[in-house]
């Protein structure tokens, strides 16, 4: 065998399976976006971003990620830093908060709706100590800022732990003189880690990040679970399209304009996270 | 002024005793080496110096001024990393400056102060450039401008060229000293390359087993080790021994020859460098095994009364293996070392 082609045969199967499974079904959801009344047109575009669920549920989705994803960076860097002080214990925590890892976004949605809901956790906690006289239904429409906060919360909770184990794998590669150097030269503990970890950490925050930005883009189970209707997001107005109102077409449009969100957003990450040539460690 | 004091410093790690009562005093501007194989404890004691690493014991003082409780900024020194340590995230000209930025130093000065280094270590074209880009001689040399630019009163040195090719080591060594030099700062230099430390130093501290065992010149320790470990270390070839037994009156018996020594009446070693040596009608009956011609001269591996020896010899001499030479010890380079003690006998 000419060593030349092994590379292309050894990656051949896993080329054909995404064609397959990805590209092939992505053509047929584009065709499908793009075509209606009999021809090629905008029509399926315009439809959806002309109703007026559109713009509410673009402008949820996009608070969503502005309100969570922030703090998921934070509570993942700052996790992250101290798993990798740790002598002793360190897997153990690290599995520990991994854990929601493990659990489905819809299950995760309702354990906090199990929390939330007007017969949960919260509820009888807070009659239990007398704050409350009777059940709260925090989860109405009546309290659209707790129902925003639930999400949040279930989302922090849930997906964090993915932006932590990239984090802990990217601070793991950091030589430790680089540290030693800085403290050396005069960098507090906070310059070290801004001067030195995060520069340092730039192409993991860079996959952290997309992957983080794309799946909350995507967010749609835990929204379902604890706002149903109440919280519309583009997912689950794509969803909607699909399956309650049966329109194919519509629904692939949503979902190309989801994908193209995703893009911009992998785009300005990437670029706002670059690393200069020759700066690598 | 920076004189530094160590005293009593010790180490321990868990159970390993990493070094024992350290008490070394290294002059103002005086260019210090730490020798010693991996794991004798220098470069602990140097981290301990920098503040990377809290002694067990003992104190550290720098310019009269007790140390060993400040973090390393406020040490008064800079120092040298083994790896360079030079952040591959900045260029040169930020990585050089990074220590005056973290004094919050004026722009203006920043750059003078980074200019200057980078001139002195000929590195000012390299000043845009990113590590990456950088050989690890260039690499080498932004790690000593950054510790330079920091003007310290002490600068601290971990293996700096060990990561060099044999020769790059050798231009940079005489480089080093220089600017070393000119710079009026006091030096402590880690290395476990004898020739390093003797071409540099103006004293060797020689360390085996986490104890200073020699602080000396680099002539002194060659030519007077006190240890038999230090007279083993240093000297490539190292020295050859020899048992030696008294026969009365300052005389002694070494492999069947006589020879003259200290008055004493127990056992000791005889020691003798290669290269002090010469071919006579009367000396010690060495067997040549190996014969290498080393151009400057002739390196003889041979044995003496069944122990391994070694002569470096004028390379003009026709020596066969299995010739049998006999090697006059020039009598003022003969040392003697206590059998039992390892310590050098007068």
């Amino acid at each position: 065998m000419n060593a030349r082609y092994l590379p292309y045969l050894l990656i051949l199967p896993v080329t054909l399976f995404l064609c397959l499974f990805f590209l092939y079904p992505f053509i047929l959801v584009a065709q499908q976006a793009f075509y209606a009344d009999g021809g090629w047109s905008l029509k399926n575009f315009q439809d959806v971003t002309s109703h007026w669920k559109f713009p509410i549920s673009f402008r949820n989705t996009m608070l969503l990620a502005a309100a969570v994803v922030p703090v998921q960076l934070a509570l993942a860097l700052l996790m992250a830093t101290m798993v990798t002080r740790m002598q002793k214990g360190r897997d153990l925590i690290l599995y520990v908060w991994t854990i929601p890892l493990g659990i489905s976004d819809l299950a995760a949605g309702i354990i906090w709706l199990a929390i939330f809901e007007q017969s949960g956790f919260l509820n009888s906690m807070m009659s239990g100590l007398g704050v409350v006289d009777r059940p709260v239904n925090f989860l109405s429409y009546q309290h659209p800022g707790i129902v925003f906060l639930a999400i949040a919360l279930a989302e922090i909770w849930r997906a964090t732990a993915i932006m932590l184990v990239i984090l802990v794998a990217g601070i793991g590669l950091i030589p430790k003189e680089y540290y030693e150097a800085a403290e050396v030269f005069g960098a507090s503990p906070w310059k070290r880690f801004t001067r030195i970890t995060l520069p340092l950490l730039r192409p993991s925050l860079q996959t952290a990040l997309v992957l983080r930005v794309i799946l909350a883009f995507e967010i749609f189970a835990v929204v379902a679970a604890l706002g149903g209707t109440l919280f519309p997001v583009l997912m689950g107005e794509t969803y909607a399209y699909q399956f309650d109102l049966l329109n194919g077409g519509a629904a692939a449009a949503m979902a190309l304009i989801i994908l193209a969100i995703s893009i911009a957003f992998t785009l300005i990450i990437m670029r706002a996270l670059r690393v200069p040539k020759g700066a690598t460690i | 002024m920076a004189v530094i004091e160590i005293k009593n410093v010790a180490k321990r790690f868990g159970s390993y005793q990493a070094l024992h009562d350290i008490n070394l005093t290294i002059d103002d501007q005086e260019f210090m080496v730490l020798l010693g194989a991996s794991g004798c404890g220098k470069s602990t004691l140097l981290r301990i110096i920098a503040g990377l690493e809290t002694q067990t014991t003992g104190e550290v003082w720098i310019g009269g001024r007790r140390i060993d409780h400040l973090p390393p900024k406020d040490r008064g020194i800079a120092m040298v990393f083994q790896n360079y340590a030079v952040f591959p995230h900045l260029t040169v000209f930020e990585n050089i400056g990074f220590g005056l930025r973290m004094q919050k130093l004026p722009n203006d000065e920043v750059k003078r102060r980074v200019e200057r280094t980078a001139e002195l270590m000929h590195i000012e074209q390299l000043l845009s450039r990113y590590s990456g880009e950088l050989s690890g001689g260039q690499r080498q040399r932004v790690a000593v401008a950054r510790a330079l630019a920091m003007e310290p009163d002490v600068i601290l040195m971990d293996e700096p060229l060990s990561n060099l090719d044999a020769l790059l080591r050798m231009e940079m060594r005489a480089e080093l000293k220089g600017v070393l030099a000119e710079s009026n700062t006091t030096a402590i230099y880690v290395t476990h390359d004898q020739v390093e430390a003797m071409s540099m130093a103006d004293r060797i501290s020689v360390m085996h087993e986490g104890r200073i065992v020699q602080a000396a010149s680099p002539i002194e320790v060659y030519r007077d080790p006190a240890e038999r470990f230090v007279a083993g270390f240093i000297g490539n070839p190292p020295m050859n021994f020899l048992p030696a037994e008294p026969t009365g009156a300052g005389q002694w018996r070494v492999a069947g020859q006589t020879l003259k020594g200290p008055d004493l009446n127990r056992p000791l070693e005889f020691a003798i460098r290669p290269e002090d040596m010469t071919l006579s009608d009367a000396g010690l009956k060495a067997k040549a095994k190996v014969v290498e011609p080393l151009g400057a001269h002739l390196l003889v591996t041979a044995e003496v009364d069944g122990t391994l020896f070694r002569a470096v010899l004028d390379s003009d001499l026709k020596v066969s293996p299995g010739d049998v030479l006999t090697l006059a010890p020039t009598p003022d380079r003969i040392r003697w070392f206590d059998p039992k003690s390892h310590h050098a006998v007068q």
